[in-house]
Order: structure tokens, then C-alpha cells, then sequence
């Protein structure tokens, strides 16, 4: 900005552009504002305290504020545009899978038939979303070639610790739950959690020099105190492990299990199943291959899906089918348990049963067919900009390094705020670990042609910069709302919540 | 498909960048022996027109509580909410984007959570909380796995008044750490006896875990539980199915709690057939690095200008790996933004009031069940919030089909979870609840067989 009038608005509350400024909503209240007309009790309104014991009844309300209905509208909207959603742009998260998410999934998951359902009520009257409980993991069993599914998982993280409770209480039941579980070290941090939460402890698994799972290396770990593998497949690479019937068979020679990883599944959708690769029991994640909202970090839902053997220990209660009703079975005698209070979250799988109705069976090879397409066409644009550590076709995502501009001192950091400068969600960053300052570019099939397109430019552009003028891209970004922000010091003085 | 924009123009161009003859071809090292050449018993798919009139028929054939008499609780409860809720949590920026790993652009996000972090702070009076976890059931698990790696003691005493579904919950956690559950049997008498907690905590005991209101609706005494926990130096963990109760109740931040979990559901979230609802969790400043879940922190840009992070994030799996304080990754973010944006719109005021409604039509049900004369009433001369525990001249199970022949939805059937608690109801009322519901239930009650 320059000019008289840009030096008068500069240090001045209002907002720059359209970029509005909004403070803490504390700081909005006003003494005496309301945002919500309480409805007047029809009942007697007695003297409360009478009923308690002195010092029960809540007389401190400090925290709380008095704002009016259109501040408070104000105030959010505001906020939610200093945002970036996958309606706002492309969002090329690897292992993420940010596609689009189809406006009919919320529109039925608002109808009042979902909404007012209460999970305690009678069986009878919640006909209409037990079947689509019972219905849905029936498709999801199809889709990933297992026997059994459960939907109670929240999560991902939490559909793989149920996956290793299931492979636990299993081998207990054969006489000995083992004691580890081998994981790439390709793998996301959320398997070697979960293995620990299941007090498993861990194996390093090293990908071979390929960036797939090395078959020998495998039959040297693997023995009769490990449990299980965990693996991902595509890789987190972006590499489908081709040997995975051969890793299979490795693992049960000892008597162990194979635990997949479904995050990458939007890569082989109707192409190849976990369960003919030799796999035991995966989760997958509604909210990545199935459409369901990220929400800005949840809620998702994590379906864990198993082999038959594995599905007397799925948790309850169970949906059944008897003559024709849907029924909910609570407490088969070998069952985990519970991962939560209810059925887990029945809005979000209630989202992705839609999507399925809408892309329909024979749809979903196509998904994977642009998904794969994207990411390689990506990777062909890339590749001579950007040095890429494991050549070779990739599935639905491809990993890229800041090898190519280390000596002029850019950094994939560097590179990922400079797309946010040229209006580009980044890329997941320095993950998978295996590959320094790794770059992990998923498009999904969401993504036109001319999007991909103004993506490559942008980064092209990137690393033409980091040619001529690499200190610049060590500012980036100058154009969002924030600079880089100082993450020391929000550890070093951590200022977690207001203070009133 | 309309989700898919490649033209097959574009694939060919886009075939000829790669240098592949065929999208087919891009799949060629999946094996033949492992390819799928089935077909999903999925059906065809449908037009958006089409999966409109499948949905709707299929939400047609429930019936939902929220849209009949309702006096269902137990653990998850038919609110009113504003119109204003729904429609912001509708803004795509909100619910169409990532977990806030990118700051400079995502502080709308943050800026929400640090927000919502502040009021879970001021709901339970705790000094920190996290982003949410997926649950008030799985926020208490973590809460006992928590206890366990502060005082490295592997043993947790629990009121039995705790809610079944979420004692589950911590049992599954916790079932291959060989962590000893030790339950009291307070049940018969309505209330979490201290001198019994006082009696099962043994020198390996990390902590309490008591709920208010309890499963039975009725409000335990924080103060004696806390006095327990510091005579005996075990952690006090509290609990809270029903959120809305904090409206009219002291939370246990007050009396010394040490980690504090509830079930958000009641504050904006609607029932959804029990999910998405929202796990809270808050606890004190010095046990934050054992803290699970994401937490968002203010600092500063490179301009010197305000903005917010998400931080401490070496506590986390994506970092720690093995050692993380949780696996915890996704959490219910989008839930917690809804709750804030609830406690915003209702205020202090609406807040409070609205709680105040919902104990004067649990009041008068109260009262009203027990002016029928056939020995219905509440079970306990206790205080209670929105919800409380009847004796039936009938089985619960014969009452609520009575109702349900009347269009209404009964109370919960305690006898599933506490065999000998026959004839008896968990009734819950709301600031929904009105005097006809309540007369049908007077009405119902007296009908004799």
C-alpha cells in the first residue's frame, strides 16, 4: 500500500481490504447483550437452592459472555474466513486425501429422521439407520475383501487400536498374545501409538533401498513373539508394495497377522483387495477415501474391518439382521468391549454411505483411476524441478525433496509457505521420515486439469526463484493473513486459554 | 460421475505428460493374482434426485426421539438449538478444511479452538484444556491412562454410578495393561459414598473417578470426594455426562479435581444416534506435558502481530511416536467449534437460565409421577439435575411400551446394566420438555393393566 490514505488506515483498527480484524469473542462482550432469547419455562419456577446442599449451586459465571446473536454470527463468519477449505482451493495433504466433499451427504445427514435419533431409543423406531449401519459395513467389507466390520471407531487412530485389540485378544485366545509389532519406518505416527497404547512394543521395519518393504530383512525380524505387521499400502511413498502377498505369507509362516493401514486407499479402489493380499484385519478413513468432511481436524470415522476369524472380537454392540429387523447385539461373549459411549459417529459414516450410493459400485474404480492419473501426471510435471527420491510410477500420491534447492538454502518449509504466497494449501511436509525434507503431493481425483495445472506453475515458479532470489522465499508468506508464527515461544510461555 | 472433472481429452494430454499409454497401465505392478475382478454388491449408482428419495424414505423409517415426547437421557439429551449454530458450522471454510498444521492460514480454526479451550476452562473452572477428544466416554479412558503414567501406579478406584457404556470404554482401554479396575457398588444407595472410596483405595491406587450428576441423575458431593482423594494422594478424576448441568452446578474444578472430562452433546450437538458428540478434557497446569490430544497456543508472527499454533506437540503421536501420550490424531473439531459457538450464542444468561429450565421440568415431572398414587416416584431423596431414577409399579420395559404405542419415547431400562434394579426408570427431562408430555406420562403411568 502506498498514498495518504493507506498511511491513515495502517495502525488503525479497521480492516485491510476485506480482510476483516476480530478479536476473542471475551472481548465482544458487552454487559447486558444477549445472543439467544430463552423460551419462558411453562413449570413452577421454585427457589432452586432449597433442594441442595449449601456450596453445590454455581454462582460464578466469569468466562462466559453477552454478545448479540449478530455479533456472535459476525464474529464466527469472520473467522471461518481466515480459513482454506477444499471448497476454497486445491488441498494436495499426501495421506490425507482432501477431495471434495458432496454437498447431498450433508443435506441427508441434517434430515430430522438422523438428527433427533436417539441412540438409547428403541430398536424399532431406528430401523432406517441401523440399516444403514448394517448396510454400510457390508460395502465397506466388499470394498477391502474382509468379513466383518465394526463402525465404532471415531477415528482412524482409534480404528487401528480395535484392529490390534482384535489381533491381541485372538492370539490370547490361542494361547499367546505376542509381544511386538514390526512397522515400516515409513509408517504414520499413529501405528507405533496405537501398537503401545495395545502394549505391544515395536519394531522398526527398514524400507529397502526400492522404498518397499524388503522381503529378507522382513524374515530376519519376524518371530514367534511378534504379533503382528503393520503396514500401509500404497506406502506412504506413494508406492504400491507389490510384494505384500509374499510380506503376508512371511508373517503368518510365524504364526503372526497382518494389521493395513487404510489411509491410502483411495489408490486402489476396486483395483486390488487387503483382504486377497493375504491381510487380516485394516481400518480405512471415512473422512479421507469415503468424502467426509475433515471438519478442520475431526470428526472423522475409522471402520475397523476384519477376516472371519477376527469378528467374534469386533466391539459391541453388533448390528444383526433377524427375520427381516435390524437388531442390536450388546454383548457377544468374546467381544473387546467399547471404543465409546455409543456407535461411534453415526453423522459421519451416515455421510459416507451416501457417497457410496451416489458414486456407486462399479464407480469406484474410476475414483482411483483419477486419483492415480492425477499424481502421476503431477509427478511428471515436477520431476526436473523438484528431486524425486523414489523414481518410479506412484499411486495416488507423489514425494518429492528440497534436494535440488538444500545448497541455495531453501527449505521444503520455505517452499510449502511460498505456494501459500501464490493461493496453495502446502503439500503434508517433512513426512515420511524416511525421506528428508520430503514434500508428499496428493491431488485426488477432485482436482481439474487447469487446477493441477496452476498448482505446477506456482511450484515451477517456486524453484525458479530459489534460483535467482532464494532469500525471499525465507519470508514467505508476506500475503496471508499471518506471517510465519513463532512456534518457540508458544512452547516456551504456553498461553493456552483466555484469562478473564 | 459429477465428483470427477477429468475430461477423457484431458487424460490423454495428461497420459502424454507421463509418458503412459493407458490409465490402466499406471496399475501394472499390482499383481495379477491380487486384482479385483468382482463385482461389489454396491448398488448402481444414483443421481443426487435419486439418493435424496432413498435417504429420505430410509430417515422415514426411523423415528426419532427428538421429534416425539421425549424422557430418554441417560448420557445423551434432546436440547434446543439456535438456528444461527447449524447455519455457521455450514461456512465450507469451517468444515471442508484440515487440522490447523498450516497457521498462516488457518487461524480461523485456531483461533475457535483457543476459544473453545478457554470456555472448557471456565465450564470445569480448570486451568487447561485440550482441542477434544472423540468423546465424554473415550476423554474419560484417556483421563485413567493419564492418571496411570502421572503417579506410575497401574490401579483406578470408579464409583459404579459412572455411566456403564463409558466404565466400558475404560475397561477396553486399559484391558491389555492389566490396569486393576476396582468399582464401587454405590448404586443401591444413589450417591458415590466417600467412606467407601476412602476404604477401596488401596497404595496402588493413581486415581477416583466419580461423575456428577451420576448415571443415575442424582448430584454427588465434589467436596467430600476431593477431601478423600488429597487425604489418601490419589488423583480425583470427574466426570460429567450431561454438560448442561454445569449451568446450575459448581464444577469440580472448584474442589480440586485434577483432570475433569465431560460429554459436550448437550451444548449444540443434537443426538445423531449417538455421534459425532464431543469428548472435553481439561486439567491443571503442571500435569499439561501428559496432556493427550492437540492443544492450540497464542504467540506471535514474524511481525510481531497476534496469531495462535497448535503446540506442545511433543506430547503427539506424529512427533513422539511410541512414546505420544495418546494415538489420538483426528478429534472432533468441528463438534468443539459447534459448542463454542452454542456457549456464545446463549451467554451467561441463556446459559444459566436454560439449565435452571431444564431441573424445574425434571421438577415437576418429579412431582407429577409421584401425585399418580400407584407407587410410582423417584427412587432417592436426592438432589438431582434434569434426570433422576423412578420406582414403577410396572417394569420399565412394560411403561415404555406403553408410551411408545402413544407416539412417545420412555425413560432407559437401568435393569440392563444393574440386574437388580427392577421396576425402575432413568427418567430425563429438558427446557423442551412440556406439561402435555409430562401429563401423558401421568396418564400413561395410571393406566392400569
Amino acid at each position: 500500500m502506498g498514498g495518504a490514505q493507506s498511511r491513515n488506515i495502517l495502525g488503525k483498527p479497521y480492516a485491510r481490504g476485506i480482510v476483516f480484524n476480530e478479536p476473542l469473542i471475551f472481548e465482544r462482550s458487552r454487559a447486558g447483550r444477549n445472543g439467544c432469547d430463552v423460551a419462558k419455562s411453562p413449570f413452577e419456577q421454585k427457589e432452586i437452592s432449597a433442594g441442595f446442599a449449601k456450596g453445590t449451586l454455581r454462582e460464578d459465571f466469569t468466562g462466559f459472555v453477552e454478545v448479540s446473536e449478530p455479533s456472535a454470527v459476525r464474529h464466527f463468519t469472520r473467522l471461518s474466513q481466515w480459513n482454506y477449505g477444499v471448497d476454497s482451493n486445491f488441498y494436495p495433504l499426501g495421506s490425507c486425501t482432501m477431495k471434495y466433499n458432496p454437498k447431498v451427504n450433508e443435506a441427508v445427514a441434517r434430515l430430522a429422521g438422523f438428527t433427533g435419533l436417539h441412540p438409547l431409543q428403541d430398536e424399532a423406531t431406528a430401523q432406517g439407520a441401523l440399516r444403514v449401519i448394517y448396510e454400510l459395513e457390508k460395502y465397506l467389507c466388499d470394498i477391502v475383501g474382509m468379513h466383518s466390520a465394526s463402525l465404532q471407531p471415531a477415528a482412524g487412530a482409534q480404528g487401528e487400536l480395535t484392529g490390534l485389540m482384535l489381533i491381541h485378544a485372538y492370539l490370547k485366545d490361542k494361547g499367546n498374545a505376542r509381544k511386538k509389532v514390526i512397522l515400516p519406518d515409513s509408517s504414520h505416527g499413529t501405528n507405533p501409538a496405537s501398537a503401545a497404547l495395545c502394549e505391544y512394543s515395536t519394531v522398526p521395519l527398514a524400507s529397502g533401498t526400492d522404498g518397499l518393504i524388503d522381503c529378507s530383512a522382513l524374515e530376519k525380524l519376524m518371530d514367534e513373539e511378534t504379533a503382528a505387521l503393520m503396514v500401509t499400502n500404497p506406502n506412504t511413498l506413494g508406492m504400491f508394495e507389490k510384494n505384500i502377498k509374499r510380506v503376508c505369507e512371511i508373517v503368518h509362516a510365524k504364526g503372526g497377522l497382518v494389521y493395513a493401514d487404510g489411509a491410502n486407499l483411495n489408490a486402489i479402489l476396486g483395483k486390488t483387495r487387503f483382504g486377497d493380499m493375504g491381510v487380516d484385519v485394516c481400518h480405512m478413513n471415512l473422512h479421507k477415501t469415503f468424502s467426509t468432511p475433515h471438519g478442520g481436524g475431526g470428526p472423522g470415522s475409522g471402520p475397523v474391518l476384519a477376516k472371519d476369524f477376527l469378528a467374534p472380537y469386533m466391539p459391541a454392540p453388533r448390528v444383526v439382521l433377524a427375520d427381516g429387523r435390524y437388531k442390536l447385539e450388546h454383548n457377544p461373549p468374546k467381544s473387546v468391549g467399547a471404543l465409546n459411549a455409543f456407535y461411534g459417529n453415526f453423522g459421519v459414516y451416515l455421510r459416507a454411505y451416501v457417497y457410496l450410493l451416489s458414486v456407486g459400485g462399479e464407480g469406484l474404480g474410476d475414483i482411483s483411476d483419477a486419483a492415480v492419473l492425477n499424481a502421476n501426471y503431477i509427478l511428471s510435471r515436477l520431476k526436473g524441478h523438484y528431486h524425486v527420491p523414489y523414481d518410479g510410477p506412484c499411486m495416488h500420491e507423489c514425494v518429492l525433496s528440497d534436494k535440488f534447492q538444500k545448497d541455495a538454502h531453501v527449505s521444503t518449509l520455505d517452499i510449502a509457505k511460498s505456494l501459500i504466497d501464490r493461493g496453495f494449501h502446502p503439500p503434508t511436509i517433512y513426512f515420511p521420515l524416511i525421506v528428508k525434507g520430503a514434500m508428499m503431493i496428493e491431488p485426488t481425483e477432485s482436482e481439474s486439469l487447469e487446477t493441477m495445472d496452476t498448482f505446477v506453475d506456482a511450484m515451477v515458479d517456486i524453484a525458479e526463484v530459489a534460483k535467482t532470489h532464494p532469500l525471499s522465499l525465507a519470508e514467505a508468506p508476506v500475503l496471508a493473513k499471518m506471517r510465519r508464527l513463532d512456534e518457540t515461544q508458544a512452547v516456551r510461555n504456553p498461553d493456552l486459554r483466555h484469562k478473564p | 460421475m459429477r465428483y470427477i472433472p477429468l475430461t477423457p481429452e484431458d487424460r490423454k494430454t495428461m497420459l502424454s505428460s507421463i509418458g503412459a499409454a493407458s490409465v490402466e497401465s499406471l496399475f501394472s505392478h499390482i499383481r495379477d493374482e491380487i486384482r479385483f475382478k468382482g463385482k461389489f454388491s454396491i448398488p448402481t449408482a444414483m443421481s443426487e434426485q435419486e439418493v435424496m428419495r432413498f435417504a429420505s424414505e430410509l430417515a422415514a423409517q426411523n423415528s426419532p426421539a427428538a421429534s416425539a415426547p421425549c424422557f430418554l437421557g441417560a448420557g445423551a439429551y434432546n436440547h434446543f438449538v439456535p438456528s444461527a449454530v447449524d447455519q455457521l458450522i455450514m461456512r465450507s471454510e469451517f468444515y471442508t478444511s484440515y487440522t490447523p498444521y498450516q497457521p498462516e492460514i488457518s487461524q480461523g480454526n485456531l483461533q475457535a479452538i483457543y476459544e473453545y479451550q478457554s470456555y472448557v476452562c471456565s465450564l470445569f473452572n480448570m486451568e487447561v484444556a485440550n482441542a477434544s477428544m472423540y468423546d465424554g466416554a473415550s476423554a474419560l479412558a484417556e483421563a485413567v491412562l493419564m492418571a496411570c503414567r502421572i503417579t506410575g501406579k497401574n490401579e483406578v478406584v470408579i464409583s459404579d454410578l459412572v455411566h456403564p457404556r463409558w466404565r466400558k470404554t475404560v475397561a477396553t482401554y486399559v484391558l491389555n495393561r492389566g490396569t486393576n479396575i476396582i468399582q464401587t457398588e454405590d448404586h443401591p444407595t444413589g450417591k458415590t459414598d466417600p467412606e467407601r472410596l476412602l476404604k477401596a483405595i488401596t497404595q496402588n491406587t493413581s486415581a477416583v473417578v466419580v461423575q456428577s450428576p451420576n448415571f443415575f441423575g442424582n448430584v454427588e458431593d465434589w467436596d467430600a470426594v476431593g477431601k478423600v482423594c488429597r487425604e489418601k494422594g490419589v488423583l480425583f478424576i470427574a466426570c460429567t455426562a450431561e454438560a448442561m448441568s454445569l449451568g446450575l452446578l459448581r464444577p469440580a474444578g472448584d474442589f480440586g479435581a485434577d483432570i475433569v472430562v465431560g460429554e459436550g452433546q448437550s451444548l449444540g450437538l443434537g443426538l445423531n444416534f449417538g455421534g459425532p458428540y464431543l469428548g472435553m478434557f481439561a486439567t491443571r497446569e503442571k500435569h499439561l506435558r501428559q496432556t493427550p490430544g492437540r492443544i492450540c497456543g497464542r504467540t506471535t508472527d514474524k511481525d510481531g502481530k497476534k496469531g495462535f499454533v497448535l503446540t506442545m506437540s511433543t506430547r503427539e503421536q506424529h512427533i513422539r511416536r511410541e512414546k505420544a501420550t495418546s494415538n489420538i490424531c483426528s478429534n472432533q473439531a468441528l463438534c468443539a467449534l459447534t459448542t463454542t459457538i452454542y456457549l456464545t450464542l446463549m451467554g451467561k444468561g441463556g446459559f444459566s437460565q436454560t439449565a435452571k429450565n431444564c431441573h424445574y421440568a425434571a421438577l415437576a415431572l418429579k412431582q407429577k409421577i409421584s401425585s399418580v398414587g400407584n407407587g410410582a416416584r423417584n427412587s432417592f431423596d436426592l438432589p438431582f439435575f434434569n434426570e433422576f431414577l423412578a420406582d414403577l409399579p410396572v417394569s420399565a420395559d412394560e411403561l415404555n411400551k406403553r408410551l411408545a404405542k402413544k407416539g412417545a419415547v420412555g425413560g432407559y431400562d437401568v435393569s440392563r446394566d444393574y440386574p437388580k434394579m427392577e421396576n425402575k426408570i432413568l427418567l430425563a427431562a429438558t427446557e423442551l420438555t412440556t406439561p402435555a408430555e409430562i401429563d401423558l406420562m401421568v396418564k400413561t403411568l395410571g393406566e392400569g393393566k
